[in-house]
């Protein structure tokens, strides 16, 4: 079953026509990951699914219902979340803090045992608990946005370029976390600069050029692509 | 024994320029927004208390909630009205729309309640007198009343924002507005109860303030607003804590600056210390310094 379903959205910045009619789809339990340069208009697709822009045409699809209407902060309730790029932690507040905010759509009662599962994934955040978030290194801010984002409890979870700047022994462990959650059920969009990466843990993918999808098929048909390894894996 | 006097009344008076410079404070950490209109709303709290008083016959407590009540919808009528629809527009066509918006007040006040000053009842705060060091020092109900009033509002308001829910949301707005929306946080929501919270501080402080200064007109809110709104920078835009001690120092700066240097210098010489302050300090005595981490 089709988890997410975009039907040929454009998107625009002023007048800047940065998406220019994209469709694909993420099933249920999969990996899907967008690669591509950067101004491909990766991030934009992810924040036209998450609501903080909108698409001038076409269709988002979220378990069948049409969500173009639907405001961002509604939408994590219905089950998705997106780990930004950047990261975009609540820098001047906690560690725990910045969990809470992540359960925001939730009841007050489950929030403290979702800390608590949150932080056996993450052991590294229990140690930072009380500290503040903006004092953390790269890799425990992503660490924590990604746990954040886990606080809602999402079906579908949205990563953006969360190798961003990681060293490299980071970037492993980013991905056995992404693969981990992947084998809890949740369902993943990842949108990565690393194709390389990307495609190693993925089921299928989309390459994204200028705002048009040129490419998409099996991760594993992608990896070793000529077109694909020459544009985007440096070989 | 007269400096010490004249200390406190710098206190009171720093007090109101601190529970106003709140609303200003809070509007601009969180909306991201000069609400210009917000010196009115302490002169439409203080006509509303006085109408109270005087013409509804409503026993002080009941004014004071009277007053609040209406600026708390006052406040949120001027954002969905005035600020809503500009949330996407720049700066300067919101900062138009705010000066806009107190002339608004300024004048529709003028329509309601004339030209004609009202005099404030003295009736609203009865605190007897204190007197210290066997009657050299004399400290008014409304100056206590004042202070008193000042601590209570700085206590509860950081609890609020530091504890509840909806005190977080308003800090997750104030950071970054998208990721606070990602999070499920309605941030018009967020922005109108900044506006009612502040609003329903901006009666209080029309009504302490016309208690210790009893003329009351349709442009009695625009000189507080003014030095209220520097206490805001000169403490840190954005930061309670700033906008608490900016006010209070501003208070016992023109105070003092009026009873030892020249009263007609006074409110020059309340600004003379923003600006070199801000010389040295250009985001405010608590304000963060701008820096971007990558």
């Amino acid at each position: 079953m089709s988890m997410l379903e975009i039907n040929d959205i454009h998107v625009f910045y002023g007048a800047i026509h940065a998406i220019k009619g994209v469709s694909f789809e993420v099933r249920e339990h999969e990996i899907v990951t967008l690669i591509g340069a950067n101004g491909a208009g990766k991030s934009t697709i992810l924040n036209t699914i998450a609501g903080l822009l909108r698409p001038r045409s076409g269709q988002v699809l979220f378990e069948g219902r049409n969500i173009n209407a639907v405001p961002a902060s509604r939408m994590v309730g219905l089950g998705m979340a997106l780990c930004p790029e950047g990261r975009r932690i609540f820098q001047q507040m906690s560690v725990r803090e910045n969990l809470e905010m992540g359960g925001y759509s939730r009841p007050a009662a489950e929030i403290a045992g979702s800390i608590e599962d949150v932080f056996q994934r993450f052991p590294r955040l229990k140690e930072r608990e009380k500290q503040i978030a903006g004092t953390l290194s790269g890799g425990e801010q992503q660490m924590l946005a990604m746990a954040r984002a886990l606080m809602s409890r999402p079906k579908l979870m949205m990563l953006d370029e969360p190798s961003m700047g990681l060293a490299p022994i980071l970037v492993e462990q980013i991905f056995d976390i992404i693969r981990e959650l992947h084998a809890a059920g949740t369902t993943i969009l990842l949108v990565e600069q690393n194709a390389q990466m990307a495609l190693s843990i993925a089921d299928r993918a989309y390459v994204l050029e200028t705002g048009r999808i040129s490419m998409s098929g099996e991760a594993k048909a992608l990896l070793v692509d000529d077109n694909v390894r020459k544009a985007y894996l440096g070989s | 024994m007269i400096f010490l006097s004249n200390l406190v009344n710098g206190l009171s008076l720093g007090s109101i320029y601190a529970i106003i410079a709140l609303g200003y404070t809070m509007v601009y950490g969180i909306a991201k927004m000069l609400n210009f209109a917000h010196g009115d709303v302490i002169m439409v709290g203080a006509y509303i208390a006085f109408c109270a008083l005087q013409y509804w016959g409503l026993p002080p407590v009941a004014a004071l909630l009277a007053a609040m009540l209406l600026c708390t919808v006052l406040g949120i009528t001027i954002e969905g009205l005035a600020y809503r629809p500009l949330r996407q527009a720049t700066s300067l066509a919101v900062l138009i729309t705010a000066i806009g918006m107190s002339y608004l007040l300024q004048n529709l006040a003028l329509l309601i309640w004339g030209a004609n000053p009202k005099s404030f009842p003295s009736v609203m705060i009865q605190l007897p007198t204190l007197s210290l060091f066997g009657d050299q020092l004399k400290i008014s109900g409304v100056t206590m009343m004042t202070i008193l009033a000042n601590i209570a509002i700085m206590i509860v308001l950081t609890t609020f924002i530091s504890r509840t829910k909806m005190g977080k949301a308003m800090r997750c707005v104030s950071e970054d507005r998208g990721a606070a929306e990602l999070m499920g946080i309605n941030v018009n929501r967020t922005i109108s109860t900044t506006f009612a919270i502040g609003s329903a501080l901006a009666a209080v402080a029309g009504i302490l303030l016309c208690s210790a200064y009893p003329t009351l007109m349709p442009t009695t809110g625009s000189m507080p607003g003014i030095k209220a709104f520097t206490a805001a920078v000169f403490g840190g835009i954005g930061s309670i804590p700033g906008a608490m001690i900016g006010g209070i120092l501003l208070g016992v700066i023109e105070i003092l600056g009026k009873a030892y240097i020249s009263t007609e210098l006074g409110d020059a010489i309340v600004f003379a210390v923003l600006i070199i302050v801000l010389l040295f300090r250009p985001t405010g005595l608590l304000g963060k310094p701008i820096r971007e981490k990558v």
